[in-house]
């Protein structure tokens, strides 16, 4: 199921939460929320989630020596390769 | 001399990026071309550049294309630079609206008119999927597969989203500077990647909950 009307509003302030940027007043009616709502607790535990996930599993590679090399060449830098 | 040159192995990406500030460069060399300054920026900047792109456009070669195309624009326009904006953030710029602009050559806008991150408004993207995975194994929620399918997520996300996601979230970019590059306000910065946050974690949902042990 879906969180109730009274939840959406509470959700749009989640990401803030999670990265602590959210007003002291608005975080305590979001935790006084979460304290009677299953539902946006679990949201907010599946995103923290998510997020731990991204952070820890996304790791993007450096500029293959080949694409750099063909980068240097059409710069007219080759002198600089190294 | 390769400035940006890190482990294959880095598996934080938050660590990797920017290790040299555009203070460390000499505008004025670079306005006059000096080659050996302008090779360093090349390899400061490069790696975040060709990354940006291939998130983009999901494609190596046009990646590399959009890496050439920018440091030509770059170099060309150096001399018009006027430092007002760091030059780390006039590079992205340059190369998120090449990429951007490549992307809609290849792929008429008919895919992405529609999509809820083109409207910071509106009111789509709330959670549908309600259920706690947090609870299954580091092996699970670690896994390669879910890994790739996380990959596969992010490579589905709205553009509007995924260049956020992207700046912000894997480039490490604060809120300020990805405004910057895509010249749009902090508060939009905020509310995409708040979309782009959300639409991963319904991704991830949709996922894991097959995975989660049965109960009857
Ligand atoms: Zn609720």
């Amino acid at each position: 199921m879906s969180p109730s009307e009274s939840c959406h509003h509470l959700l749009d302030s989640l990401s803030a939460y999670v990265d602590g940027e959210l007003s002291e007043a608005l975080c305590r009616e979001l935790e006084r929320h979460l304290a009677d709502c299953e539902d946006c607790r679990v949201v907010i535990d599946t995103l923290k989630k998510t997020i731990e996930l991204y952070r820890e599993t996304i790791a993007e590679p450096e500029v293959p020596a080949d694409v750099r090399a063909r980068l240097f060449q059409r710069l007219k830098l080759e002198d600089y390769l190294d | 001399m390769a400035v940006t040159k890190m482990p294959q192995s880095a598996s934080n990406p938050q660590k990797s990026q920017n290790p040299v500030s555009s203070e460390d460069f000499s505008l004025e060399a670079l306005r006059r071309g000096d080659p050996l300054e302008f090779a360093r920026l090349v390899d400061a900047y490069s790696g975040m550049i060709y990354r940006l792109a291939k998130r983009i456009l999901q494609n190596p070669q046009d990646a590399e294309d959009i890496l050439q195309e920018t440091f030509i624009k770059a170099y060309n326009a150096l001399p018009r630079f006027d430092g007002r904006s760091r030059l780390s953030t006039w590079l992205y710029r340059i190369a998120t609206n090449e990429a951007l602009m490549l992307l809609r050559k290849k792929r008429p806008p008919t895919v992405s008119v529609d999509s809820p991150g083109g409207n910071d408004a509106d009111d789509d993207g709330l959670p549908l999927q309600i259920v706690d995975w947090c609870c299954l194994p580091e092996s699970e929620l670690m896994s390669e597969e879910a890994r790739r399918h996380l990959e596969r997520s992010i490579e589905a996300l709205p553009e509007t989203l995924k260049t956020v996601f992207v700046l912000r979230e894997l480039e490490g970019l604060s809120v300020r500077e990805t405004a910057q590059v895509l010249e749009i306000s902090e508060a939009a910065v905020k509310t995409r990647l708040h979309r782009a946050r959300l639409a991963l974690r319904e991704a991830l949902t949709v996922y894991f909950k097959e995975r989660l042990p049965q109960v009857s």
